[in-house]
């Protein structure tokens, strides 16, 4: 089973996101299988491992058009990942394609050991991030991914916002010298980069100037946090909005300049609110002696409500109206 | 190097490793000795690779999964001029590059190992690399008997025969002891023939520590299948109390033990030199 795909906004956001001119793109996984595909096919070296996740990681045409660079390992995501460091470790630019819940926890100790510590330059793609599964419930969620892997060192962890962000991701990814985690979900989405965006890992991406609330966001969570900036601007609220794809190096120039030149920091992220995005941003903003009114928008530490991504999102106030408003309360906060 | 030669070599090579065990305070002294023998052969004799061809993109590729051995490795390495003998003396010193479990800031070291049930999934996505460029070059793992209780190894049996690996080779280092105790006690791996035979592999015994049926077993083709070596071993191999003993896994020998130990080995070396000569 999976998940059916309503829409990720009310009627407003929808409204306001034609204001804003954004136009319909499709999953980033699909951008990705198809950018993969594009980048195989002119250097043979690159090479897809699978845990029977072809279908779900939208590689099935690749598999079809590259049969000799893929590798199926059955449902074993330890397997997966070894295999991808071991590829990695003899010249192959190996891209392990797994479900994110799985592979960043069932094998965590391989990328710990593998990949980082060995310090192999392989990929892995954490497909259907996030609550991208919903309803399926928290088996299926990667809403710890963010913590676990930020804890291991030589790590570029990514999670791009929209289908710029994630074809720049994998070209980045496949050039990389070190290990690589991408993550992506399987809903449409809207594009937010501006023309002539610029992709840099390590480099976030500013979508919209503002001087007072600055929303640092990351992922399929970064259109609501730009959609909830246009609403406060129709109320005279000004408004950054920030897409920090790279979780790890984290953008500290980018970090630093919300807190010094915004009065709050709002961080969404699609994950628990414990030891991702937010906690990051926390700690950098505090090591460098700045301290705006600050709030971290993620899943809080319960058994996640069930629904549709959608409905999650809504339902912790990942949303246009539910960023609006949390911004609002926190610059209308009395101390 | 004949056969001869490299048993000969043995005792030295295994006073050293005891000498490194010695200065360093800490090691896997039973296993050490119990792979030792193989490891010799391997970087002596089996392996294309050399200190000049540790670049190589044709080298065959020899990972440790039982990293805990590392002494033993070390050990070889350096005899075979990979490193200076002297960089023995560092081994998990402050600040050493040589870490208690085989790392790549060590020439000629293929990837990290410590942690267990890693060696073997890394070595099929070397193996299935070189198959991709033309089957330029061998694979190789070294396993222990506690080792196979991890889960890891077998999703990556399944997968080595799914992928017919000749160029693979698995050597479990089979000392039937572990930290705990005998293997068969803390959690049974036998049969260990039909199991891999099962899981579609190669299966040879062959005693670990017998050169000439070594070398046979691991240079015999296996078209068509990886290829799983038992090689039957005794753990603490050549130091007459520390065989077959379960606290000397990672027991470390003090002055008189070391000593004790040293005079065994040269004794035994010295019958042999006689007995051939």
């Amino acid at each position: 089973m999976s998940a059916p795909a309503p829409s990720m906004f009310t009627p407003a956001a929808r409204a306001m996101a034609g204001k804003l001119g954004l136009k319909q793109g499709r999953a980033n996984l699909e951008e990705f299988a198809d950018t993969l595909q594009a980048l195989a096919t002119a250097d043979r070296n690159i090479v897809a491992v699978t845990s029977d996740s072809r279908g779900s990681g939208k590689l099935a045409p690749y598999g079809r058009a590259l049969p000799g660079q893929l590798v199926e390992v059955g449902i074993a995501e330890q397997n997966l990942v070894g295999i991808t460091a071991g590829l990695a470790a003899c010249g192959k630019k190996a891209f392990g394609v797994s479900p994110a819940c799985f592979v960043t926890a069932r094998s965590l100790e391989q990328i710990k050991n593998d990949l980082c510590y060995s310090n192999v330059p392989g990929v892995l793609v954490g497909i259907s991030a996030g609550v991208s599964y919903g309803a399926l419930g928290s088996t299926h969620h990667s809403i710890h991914d963010f913590a676990v892997l930020r804890a291991i060192p030589n790590l570029t962890i990514i999670a791009p916002a929209d289908n710029f962000e994630t074809r720049e991701s994998v070209r980045y990814a496949a050039r990389a010298p070190r290990p690589v985690f991408l993550r992506f979900g399987k809903a449409a989405t809207l594009h937010v980069a501006p023309a002539g965006a610029r992709f840099e890992a390590g480099r976030a991406i500013t979508l919209r100037e503002g001087r007072e609330v600055a929303f640092l966001a990351s992922g399929e969570t970064v259109v609501h946090a730009l959609l909830a900036a246009a609403q406060l601007a129709e109320a005279g609220v000004s408004a950054r909005v920030v897409s920090v794809h790279t979780i790890k190096p984290l953008d500290a120039d980018a970090v630093l300049a919300a807190g010094r030149e915004c009065r709050a920091v709002v961080t969404v992220e699609e994950h628990l609110v414990h030891g991702g995005l937010g906690e990051a941003v926390a700690a950098t903003l505090l090591q460098a002696g700045l301290a705006p009114r600050l709030r971290i928008v993620g899943f809080p530490d319960e058994d996640t409500v069930t629904g549709t991504q959608a409905d999650i999102f809504r339902h912790y106030g990942i949303s246009m109206e539910g960023l609006a408003a949390t911004a609002r309360a926190l610059l209308d906060r009395k101390s | 190097m004949t056969d001869r030669d490299l048993a000969l070599k043995s005792f030295a090579l295994r006073r050293r490793m005891l000498r490194l065990i010695h200065r360093a305070g800490a090691g896997h002294t039973g296993g050490g000795l119990s792979c030792l023998d193989i490891l010799s052969l391997l970087y002596h004799r089996v392996l294309k690779v050399t200190p000049e061809t540790v670049d190589s993109p044709t080298r065959d590729r020899y990972v440790q999964s039982k990293g805990h051995c590392v002494e033993a490795l070390y050990t070889v390495m350096a005899d075979r001029g990979y490193f200076p003998d002297a960089d023995l003396d560092t081994v998990g010193h402050y600040q050493s590059r040589y870490v208690g479990h085989p790392t790549r800031k060590v020439r000629g070291i293929e990837m990290n190992t410590g942690a267990l049930g890693h060696g073997l999934p890394i070595c099929l996505g070397m193996a299935l690399a070189a198959r991709m460029d033309g089957g330029t070059f061998r694979v190789f793992t070294l396993l222990g008997d506690g080792e196979l209780a991890e889960g890891s190894n077998w999703e990556a049996a399944m997968a080595a025969s799914h992928y017919q690996l000749d160029n693979l080779v698995a050597i479990l280092d089979h000392n039937s002891l572990q930290i705990t105790g005998p293997t068969r006690e803390v959690m049974s791996n036998e049969p260990l023939d039909e199991k891999w035979r099962a899981f579609g592999w190669e299966v040879r015994t062959v005693n670990g520590h017998d050169y000439t049926a070594l070398t046979r077993t691991l240079t015999t083709p296996h078209p068509g299948r990886p290829l799983f070596v038992i090689a039957n071993t005794v753990k603490g191999k050549g130091v007459s109390f520390m065989e077959n003993v379960g606290q000397w896994h990672h027991g470390v020998p003090n002055d008189a033990e070391l000593a004790r130990a040293l005079a065994e080995l040269e004794a035994a070396e010295q019958r042999l030199k006689e007995a051939v000569a």
